[in-house]
C-alpha cells in the first residue's frame, strides 16, 4: 500500500517535470519526436535507478558514518558523472542494440538535474533503500508519461498555425503550462 | 570597449534564460515570487563568477582529456559554499529554495561558460562575462518571478499592488511558470528582432 502510495505521487500529483520543475531541459530539448522521447526516457529509467541507489550506499555507508555529509552535492555529482561514463562503457560491449537506442542521451543525462534531484530527495525523504528505488523508478516513468505527452503534442502542434511571435519554443512552454493545468487535476487523488 | 561588452552581452542579447534558453530548471522553480528569483539568481552568479574565475586561472594546469570533471568539482565546491552560507544567513530564503541550490551544480549555463568561454579567456574577461550573464540570468528570474507573484498575488516584493482576492493563483503554482515564461520569450525575442 505504502509502495502504491509513492508510486501514484511520483507519476501523477508530484509529477517530476510538470509540478518539480526538475528535468526541464531535456523536457523542452528532446520533445520533438515521440521515438527520441522514448529513447531518453529509457536512459533516463536506467540512469536514475543505477544512480539512486549508489548515491543511497554512498550517503549512508561513507558520508554518515564519516560525519561529512555536506560533501553530498560534491561527491554525487561526480558520482553520477562516472556512472554515466560506466554504463556507457558497459552498455557498448555487452548491448549494442541498447547502445545504438539509448548512447546519444547519455552524455546529456548528467547534467540532467532530475536525476541529481532524485538522489537527493531519496536522502530528504528519508526512504529506506527499497522505497528509494521504487521512488526513483516511478519518477523516471513519470518524467516518461510527461515527455511522451508533450512530443506527441508538439508533433501535432508544428501542423497548426501558430501567431508568429509565438512560434517555437514560446508556444511549446505555453502548451507545457496547460498540460501541467491537466496534471493539476490528479492533485486531489493522494 | 571589448570588457563592457563582455559584460553587457548577458543581459538582453545573450540572455541565459530568454535568449539561449538555458537554466530552465531554476527557473521556472524558483520564481514563485519575485525575492525568491532574485535570491537564486544572486546565488547562481555567485557560483559563475567564481567558477569563471578559478576556471581561468587553472586553465593551463588541467590537461585536456579531465577538464570537464575538474569543471564540476571547482562548481560543487562554491555550490556547497553558496549552500552553507545561505543555511547560515538567510535560512527563510534557503527553506524556500530547498531542492534548487545543490541543484545549482547542474545548471549547464554555468559548466557551459567554463567550458566556452572561461578556458579560453583571460581573468579580467572571464570575472566580467560571469558576472554579466550571472546577473543576466537574475535579472531574468526577477522579471519572471515579478511577472507571476504580480499575477498571482497582487505583490511585487511583498508590496501589494491590488488586493489578493483579484489575482489568479494560477500564476503562482507550477502551470503559470510555463505560460509566463512562454509569453515573455516571445516578448523578448520581438524586441531583439526589431533592435537588429
Amino acid at each position: 500500500m505504502e509502495y502504491i502510495l509513492i508510486i501514484i505521487s511520483a507519476i501523477l500529483v508530484n509529477n517530476i517535470v510538470l509540478n518539480q520543475f526538475l528535468g526541464v531541459c531535456p523536457f523542452l530539448g528532446v520533445s520533438k519526436k515521440i521515438e527520441t522521447a522514448i529513447g531518453m526516457t529509457g536512459a533516463v529509467a536506467f540512469v536514475m535507478v543505477l544512480a539512486t541507489v549508489v548515491t543511497f550506499l554512498i550517503q549512508y555507508y561513507i558520508l554518515n558514518p564519516l560525519n561529512i555529509a555536506y560533501l553530498q552535492t560534491i561527491s554525487f555529482i561526480l558520482v553520477i558523472a562516472a556512472l554515466v561514463q560506466l554504463v556507457e562503457i558497459v552498455l557498448k560491449k555487452v548491448s549494442p542494440s541498447l547502445y545504438q537506442a539509448l548512447g546519444v542521451f547519455l552524455p546529456l543525462i548528467t547534467t540532467n538535474c532530475a536525476i541529481l534531484g532524485v538522489a537527493i530527495l531519496v536522502i530528504q525523504k528519508e526512504f529506506n533503500l527499497m522505497q528509494g528505488v521504487i521512488y526513483a523508478f516511478s519518477n523516471a516513468l513519470g518524467f516518461g508519461l510527461a515527455l511522451i505527452i508533450f512530443a506527441g503534442l508538439r508533433e501535432h502542434l508544428d501542423l497548426q498555425q501558430v501567431p508568429k511571435g509565438l512560434k517555437g519554443v514560446p508556444i511549446a512552454l505555453i502548451t507545457a503550462g496547460i498540460l501541467a493545468m491537466a496534471f493539476m487535476g490528479f492533485s486531489g487523488i493522494v | 570597449m571589448n570588457q563592457w561588452k563582455n559584460f553587457s552581452k548577458g543581459f538582453i542579447k545573450e540572455n541565459p534564460v530568454f535568449v539561449l534558453l538555458l537554466g530552465m530548471c531554476p527557473t521556472l522553480g524558483t520564481t514563485g515570487s519575485a525575492i525568491n528569483g532574485l535570491g537564486m539568481g544572486l546565488a547562481t552568479t555567485f557560483v559563475l563568477l567564481m567558477s569563471n574565475i578559478v576556471v581561468s586561472l587553472v586553465k593551463n594546469l588541467i590537461p585536456d582529456k579531465v577538464r570537464i570533471p575538474a569543471f564540476i568539482v571547482i562548481i560543487a565546491t562554491f555550490v556547497t559554499i553558496v549552500q552553507m552560507a545561505m543555511q547560515a544567513y538567510a535560512p527563510a530564503l534557503y527553506e524556500s529554495l530547498g531542492l534548487f541550490i545543490p541543484l545549482i551544480v547542474v545548471n549547464c549555463i554555468i559548466l557551459g561558460r567554463a567550458e566556452a568561454f572561461a578556458s579560453k579567456n583571460t581573468l579580467v574577461s572571464s570575472a566580467l562575462d560571469g558576472l554579466g550573464i550571472g546577473l543576466g540570468f537574475a535579472f531574468a528570474l526577477t522579471i519572471l518571478g515579478g511577472v507571476r507573484e504580480l499575477l498571482g498575488s497582487g505583490k511585487i516584493f511583498n508590496i501589494t499592488i491590488y488586493p489578493e482576492n483579484y489575482g489568479m493563483l494560477l500564476f503562482i503554482l507550477a502551470p503559470g511558470a510555463f505560460i509566463a515564461l512562454g509569453y515573455i520569450i516571445a516578448i523578448i525575442s520581438k524586441l531583439n528582432k526589431q533592435k537588429a
